[in-house]
């Protein structure tokens, strides 16, 4: 990205001051190499974003910001509904709350090492992953709609986990205000038979050992120590979040002009928050969240068997369960007022700081959780929010590794055999029936995690707690 | 990831935009062309239309589990019938890298140029 039109703020904030139809400045959380390699396509759509109706303080992009369709990747972006605010299904991404969770396994490296084939084996064949993967649910209509409502909660009540999962997951396990009646019947039918799969793409399963602590005091609260064997997983709301994406994104464009939008860019479309397109699409987004969280709660369940059979005695607890494509009604702090906002976050990770209500009680003092996953070659981040996020972002902070290069320019580098050739030369075992699917996600593909997650630290979004090193890596 | 057909006709645009979004996902030519699915299509302007189809075929290969490799496109004002061929999906012969969520507005254009019709989006993976 070019630096013309940037003013630094810091080392690690930079500004694009209102012009043309921007009605608040943007800001970019970056070092100076991550603004360099940023696509210069970042700071045209955030800046795009400062322009939509409604929107409060400014448009932030994350340090793993990159081009998006609408909204960057590693966008923030917050509105009023009271001063015509809107919300908008590119600015929630097609993988509704695609998110993360970690588990703890109470493991050490070396106990795992020990059978870590075995293990791999059998989580490949356990856990669905792939393209047209089928799951062990397959849900009627009205399990759907409580699904849909439900959330990790519902899950939970049909055995696949426990309340202590629920107090760790946002929203306790269930997103409020979710409303199956939104969803189009098309949505549903793509879901039908993927509760309980991985997808594909990014999406993976992996086995992580804890290589680095930062922050000894907060890493002991979340239950993190050196050589600790934890589990995450990477994945959203299959399809009926993306079928809810593909339908919304049609009805905002379409009715755009007779709210009175006019878009710069029909990949913007949005809808007033008091809209019935706007009320509808939340109602619908919500329960793609919930499908998410289900999704994932279900994941867990057939983890901790898989466990069970490989390392008997292997307690498997839920650190947290964070998404990062949502648009949530919070209140914050604007100009020292309390505001209530819709924060729209596409790849983009909830940080609250120390103290927030909605961070599990015995997690509260030292800020929420927040799980960045990189790629399966390099490292995997756990993160503490901050409370100057607050002010810095609405409370958020980056997500991932974000791409650095196309996938077609990946498989012209890669081929996937090379890829787990060389990994399992560095110990780590990569499970996939897909090789162009790892050719795609070589870890050279992907920006620097650390420099992601130092650029983070610097900048205040949140502050580094523990590095996590891939032992497996289960993917589509 | 940008898909784009080229064609002598809007029709051709659109059965070669529809050839690229498999390539998204596999070797189109390492899809056998024996079932049949027929989808119909309507859009306010032709970009949403190119956005419709590509939505429906995203659509019919997550519910039937299938791939496509040909395509027929027939274009009547701003009204599409479209017929794919192909299988079901055989992760082993396929090699599927990944699914593709939807077609976005994204570089969304269809248009005339120099003789030929481009039709052209991001689709979300």
């Amino acid at each position: 990205m070019e630096r013309e039109g940037l003013k630094r703020l810091s080392d690690y904030a930079w500004r694009i001051e209102r012009r043309g139809a921007m009605r608040v400045p943007a800001v970019i959380y970056a070092d100076e190499g991550l603004i360099r390699d940023m696509d210069s396509k970042v700071s045209e759509q955030i800046c795009n974003v400062a322009g939509l109706p409604g929107i409060v303080q400014a448009a932030y992009a994350m340090p793993d910001a990159h081009w998006g369709y609408g909204f960057p990747i590693g966008g923030v972006a917050a509105f009023d509904p009271e001063q015509g605010g809107v919300v908008s299904a590119g600015g929630v991404g097609f993988d509704i709350s695609c998110g993360v969770r970690t588990l703890l396994t109470g493991l050490k490296r070396e106990d795992v090492e020990e059978v870590k084939s075995r293990l791999a084996d059998r989580l490949q064949r356990t856990i669905p992953a792939g393209v047209g993967s089928t799951g062990r649910l397959h849900l009627n209509r009205r399990e759907m709609d409580d699904m849909l409502h439900g959330g990790a909660q519902w899950a939970v009540e049909r055995g696949y986990g426990t309340q202590e999962d629920l107090v760790r997951t946002e929203e306790r396990g269930r997103m409020a205000g979710a409303d199956a009646g939104q969803v189009s019947e098309k949505a549903k039918k793509r879901q039908l038979n993927q509760v309980g799969t991985l997808g594909s793409g990014n999406h993976y399963l992996e086995v992580q050992h804890v290589t680095a602590l930062y922050d000894r005091e907060t890493a002991s609260v979340f239950g993190l120590k050196e050589g600790d064997v934890v589990v995450s997983i990477h994945c959203g709301s299959r399809g009926l979040g993306h079928q809810i994406g593909t339908d919304f994104l049609k009805e905002m464009v379409v009715k755009a002009a007779s709210h009175g939008i006019s878009l710069p860019d029909r990949e913007l479309a949005c809808a007033p928050i008091n809209s019935p397109v706007g009320r509808s699409y939340l109602g619908a987004m919500r329960a793609g969240i919930n499908c998410a969280l289900a999704n994932r709660q279900v994941l867990s369940h057939l983890t901790r068997e898989v466990f069970a059979q490989v390392l008997p005695g292997a307690e498997l607890s839920l650190l947290y369960d964070v998404s990062h494509n949502t648009c949530k009604e919070e209140e914050h702090a604007v100009d020292g007022h309390p505001r209530l906002l819709f924060v729209h976050r596409k790849g983009a990770t909830r940080a609250y700081g120390p103290g927030h209500p909605d961070i599990p009680e015995e997690l509260r003092g030292v800020g929420q959780p927040v799980l960045i996953g990189g790629t399966m070659g390099t490292a995997s981040y756990v993160l503490a929010g901050s409370r100057e996020s607050e002010e810095l972002a609405f409370s958020s902070a980056c997500h991932g590794a974000g791409r650095a290069m196309s996938r077609h320019k990946a498989t012209r580098r890669w081929r996937g055999g090379q890829v787990v050739e060389e990994l399992a030369g560095k110990g780590i075992l990569i499970r996939s029936r897909s090789m162009r699917g790892i050719a795609e996600e070589a870890p050279g593909a992907y920006k620097d995690v650390s420099a992601v997650v130092e650029a983070t630290e610097r900048a205040g979004l949140a502050r580094k707690v523990a590095r996590l090193e891939p032992m497996i890596c289960v993917k589509g | 990831m940008g898909v784009r057909g080229i064609g002598s006709s809007l029709e051709e645009a659109f059965e070669e935009a529809a050839i690229a979004l498999t390539a998204v996902i596999t070797d189109p030519g390492s899809v056998d062309a024996g079932e049949m699915v027929e989808v119909e299509c309507e859009a306010p302007d032709e970009e949403i239309l190119l956005a419709e189809w590509l939505n429906a075929l995203i659509y019919e290969m997550a519910t039937r589990g299938m791939l496509w490799g040909r395509f027929e496109v027939k274009v009547e004002g701003l009204k599409l019938h479209g017929r794919a061929w192909g299988e079901k999906v055989d992760i082993e012969k396929h090699q599927p890298a990944v699914e593709v969520k939807g077609a976005t507005y994204t570089q969304l254009r269809v248009k005339k140029e120099d003789g030929h019709w481009i039709a052209q989006c991001v689709v979300d993976v």
